[in-house]
């Protein structure tokens, strides 16, 4: 049976699930905190304690897609809104009650020496677990000093890391800002600066979208906007990346609690993949409520039982290897488009993209002659729309006719797409845009040639060749 | 001046309600984002107009109303009443591709609606070609589906059309045939006031009767559309016909879309079982006979209806009497009506009556509904218009008949199919005359 409890996390954490909150409104107060932990989560981080602020109204706006609401989410809220002294008093009470979940204080103080001292103090005597530098926060406190004004100097954040180091008797996570060109060099200054571990990443800046009634781009406060944070399922790949570089960076790395879009146990078992300890949600509660947790869990050990993996160290970064740079990949490697017959529902929008977006190999017509490698003797998308559109179509009234519509009920094999596949290039858009489960695969073609990288192909020569004419 | 309206009527609207009630705009809009776009898109294919469905689709997912209507317009003018009337189960929706994923198809009727009646609710013009000084000009025999798309393509196009309608009311079927629940005789006629503030003229109470009447027309027009349908619906050839209390089903319907027929009480009798014979027996129930038969001279699996309007008319209450022919009509002693009816089977196609199964139905009224002979006589006597099987022979892609100067489409043409059929033949009409006219111009 899987074990999915959390021990020694940055050195020291212990939690019963690697399932965080992130410090967002979610861990506001004590209330909230200690209805997640009854709800299944195994750690918080509590919403960012400071010199108390001002919030407008609203805060919050989406990005929508296609019917769904909130692919990615953004907001302009700061740091709490509650005084220091009420936020670590509920802090200690809900560790009193609750000693085996994490709880960890997000910080964020004006950049002196003594204010870092002093609140570093305050939150590990109220109990904290471990303590969370918000170096990222992207509006509003970074116009203050605070937040990614520092995580975006490689210097602030190691000097300021130092400082709590030197106070802090719990392990120290720094919070990286994905608003920087290279996650990297704040990461390793986070490192040098001692820190415990890390957490990425935090939302990134951005302006959702723009009423076009009122021109307004939103959250509208007043006729204003400001540019704000986003997060959400949309990050992810984001999120993904950037921990991938941090994991990968012997400089850099740390025991990371990875955060970006986070909202299912497959999102979590990617993350952990990537070398993450542990993993922070937001978004996903904020829009559906603690009780998300109960899939993240359960989901979470099905899969590690299925895969045969009984801790979250059997798996954690056990993807990182095959993450390699570009020029490292097998030239070789041929793979071609298959489409299967029999699930095939006629829609077609393999061969359009393949004809408009990659590269006019899937057809619609099947020419007599030589089939393959000359798009020219195919019929081009619009030639194909141009007959149909001068068919005479009619209703069926007639018995005979009823039944001849009816038999289109299965794909007419005019509009079951074909492969070119000495023209294919193995690109994987069509297997992409194809709404049916596997009807579209990628398959191997044995080429004959050993695997050969571009470093191998190149190694040695003074610069690279001249690209090859096809 | 505007194209005739009808007075609203509540009574009518309440037994009439809309079977399908209209998108709220945020269903649409999850709608509309179902549909996968397809290319060269099956349910365009299938509509005889070619509407580009996904097209239109996408432009209510991202909010572009005017512009769906716009592109269902630009294929089918009569986009709002096809999207009420269309037998989409075997048209667009039976085509799509969702079928084979077994998923609902994409609700293609009421998201067309949706965009229609948004464009009709603003008002909005359709914009048409300038009339050039030598444009072709067309008179359209018919105020039906058929001669009101030929003409609205040929206005769109700079050419001059007039529709010709003996009735007071342009819409034909439209408005006077299509059962109510449908496609109400009020949205028919704002369809029409759209096509008619294009440039389109009409005519009304013009019937085109005479060898004189033709020639004036001829004097007038370069081409004649002939949109005439199928006319009167056919007799039943059976003693006591002339009765009062018999009442096709096409006039059934007509009198109570226009407010001549508000009630009925009692029995009534529809003879036949086609489309058509469904919405009269609909209407009947819907009207207030507590009892309707529909008399049917083979069995159920033989009925040329759609199977959806079989299943709606057995939801309606109408009673099915299957392998049952009428004999004769005759009143009663209290000024009802008998129908004598016998059973019949099926020999090698034959329909033979079975001996001593008589059976008498007492009734008010009794609706024939067995086809719709053409009406079509004056021009094969005048104009050497050949007609066969009832149709009016015409070549199939440009409705071209064997006098050059007269089209055809429609029910006249194709025997007597739906809405969007005799849009579209209206439509090839229409583009085949501006083609030989711009050739002889040149």
């Amino acid at each position: 049976m899987p074990d999915i409890r959390v021990h020694g996390f940055a050195g020291r954490i212990n939690a019963p699930n690697p399932f965080w909150l992130a410090s967002a409104p979610p861990t506001n107060c004590a209330e909230q905190v200690m209805r997640a932990f009854d709800a299944g989560w195994g750690g918080a981080v509590w919403k960012t304690i400071g010199e108390p602020v001002v919030n407008v109204a609203s805060r919050y706006s989406a990005a929508d897609w296609n019917g769904q609401r909130i692919m990615g989410f953004n907001n302009i809220e700061l740091i709490s809104d509650r005084s220091v002294e009420a936020n670590l008093r509920e802090l200690a009470q809900v560790k009193k009650r609750y000693p085996y979940h994490a709880v960890i204080a997000s910080l964020m103080v004006a950049s002196n020496r003594e204010a870092w001292h002093e609140i570093v103090a305050r939150a590990e005597d109220a109990g904290a677990d471990g303590l969370e530098l918000n170096f990222g926060c992207p509006h509003g406190m970074s116009e203050r000093g605070m937040g990614s004004a520092v995580g975006q100097v490689p210097e602030y954040t190691e000097m300021i890391t130092a400082w709590v180091k030197e106070k802090a008797r719990t392990p120290v996570l720094v919070k990286l800002t994905p608003n920087i060109a290279d996650i990297r060099t704040v990461a390793r200054a986070a490192k040098r600066g001692g820190a415990d571990g890390l957490a990425a990443i935090n939302t990134i800046n951005s302006i959702t979208g723009i009423d076009l009634d009122t021109l307004v781009p939103r959250p509208n406060v007043d006729g204003k906007t400001s540019h704000g944070g986003y997060c959400g399922p949309a990050v992810k790949p984001i999120a993904l990346n950037m921990i991938q570089q941090v994991m990968s960076d012997s400089e850099a790395a740390l025991p990371l609690s990875g955060i970006g879009g986070i909202a299912t146990w497959r999102d979590a078992a990617e993350f952990i993949l990537l070398g993450c300890g542990t993993v922070q949600v937001c978004t996903a509660v904020m829009h559906h409520g603690y009780r998300i947790v109960e899939d993240m869990s359960e989901g979470l050990d099905n899969w590690m039982r299925s895969k045969g993996f009984r801790t979250i160290e059997d798996f954690r970064g056990r993807s990182l290897p095959n993450v390699t740079e570009w020029k490292d990949l097998n030239l070789n490697y041929k793979i071609v488009a298959r489409i299967d017959e029999k699930k095939c529902i006629g829609c077609d929008l393999c061969h359009i993209a393949c004809w408009d977006g990659a590269h006019q190999c899937i057809h619609l017509d099947r020419v007599s002659g030589p089939v393959n490698g000359h798009v020219e003797l195919h019929s081009t998308p619009a030639a194909i729309e141009a007959r149909s559109r001068a068919a005479i179509a009619f209703t069926p009234v007639t018995r005979k006719e009823r039944e001849a519509a009816l038999s289109l009920q299965s794909t007419p094999l005019a509009r079951i797409p074909r492969v070119d596949e000495t023209e294919c290039v193995g690109c994987n858009l069509c297997s992409l845009v194809c709404p049916v489960d596997e009807c579209i695969t990628m398959v191997r073609v044995d080429t004959g040639v050993a695997p050969e990288t571009w470093d191998e192909r190149t190694r040695g020569m003074d610069c690279a060749p001249e690209p090859q004419r096809s | 001046m505007s194209t005739a309206t009808l007075p609203d009527d509540p009574l009518l609207r309440e037994r009439f309600s809309e079977l399908k009630p209209p998108l709220a705009p945020q269903a649409a809009v999850i709608e509309a984002d179902r549909c996968l776009y397809c290319f060269d898109a099956p349910c365009t294919g299938a509509c005889p107009t070619h509407i580009d469905v996904p097209g239109f689709i996408k432009r209510i997912a991202s909010g572009n109303l005017r512009g769906s209507a716009l592109r269902i317009l630009d294929a089918n003018i009569l986009g709002g009443s096809c999207s009420r009337s269309c037998p989409v189960e075997v048209l667009c929706e039976g085509a799509c591709v969702m079928h084979r994923l077994n998923r609902e198809p994409i609700q293609i009727a009421l998201l067309q609606r949706h965009a229609m009646d948004a464009f009709l609710a603003a008002g909005e013009e359709l914009l048409t070609a300038p009339r050039a000084s030598h444009s072709v000009r067309v008179a359209c025999i018919g105020g039906g589906p058929a001669s009101l798309a030929c003409a609205a393509e040929l206005c769109r196009n700079g050419a001059k059309a007039t529709v010709v309608e003996r009735r007071a009311l342009p819409g034909g079927l439209n408005t006077y045939g299509v059962a109510e629940y449908k496609l109400s005789a009020a949205d028919s006629l704002r369809e029409v006031e759209m096509i008619r503030r294009m440039g389109v003229e009409f005519r009304f109470g013009a019937g085109i009767e005479t060898a004189a009447d033709l020639e004036a027309l001829e004097s007038e027009f370069d081409y004649i559309f002939l949109g005439i349908g199928l006319g009167a619906m056919e007799r039943l050839n059976i003693p006591g016909e002339e009765m009062d209390g018999v009442m096709n089903a096409l006039e059934l319907i007509a009198a109570y879309k226009t407010r001549h027929i508000r009630q009925l009480t009692g029995t009534v009798v529809v003879v036949g079982a086609g489309n058509t014979a469904i919405d009269a027996a609909n209407a009947a129930r819907r009207l207030g006979a507590e009892t309707v038969y529909l008399l049917y001279r083979r069995g159920e699996s033989d009925i040329p209806a759609f199977d959806f309007e079989y299943e709606h008319a057995k939801q309606e209450g109408v009673q099915f009497l299957w392998r049952r022919q009428p004999t004769a009509i005759r009143s009663d002693a209290h000024g009802g009506l008998l129908l004598d009816t016998i059973q019949v089977r099926e020999v090698d196609s034959t329909i033979l009556p079975i001996p001593d199964s008589q059976f008498t139905i007492a009734c008010h009224l009794v609706v024939p509904a067995i086809g719709q002979s053409p009406f079509m006589q004056l021009m094969r006597e005048l104009r050497q218009i050949e007609v066969n099987d009832g149709r009016i022979v015409a070549d199939r892609a440009t409705g071209q008949t064997r006098n050059p100067r007269y089209f055809t489409g429609g029910d006249c043409a194709n025997g007597g199919r739906e809405v969007v059929d005799a849009v579209a033949d209206g439509k090839r009409a229409a583009l085949a005359m501006l083609k030989i006219a711009e050739a002889a111009y040149a």
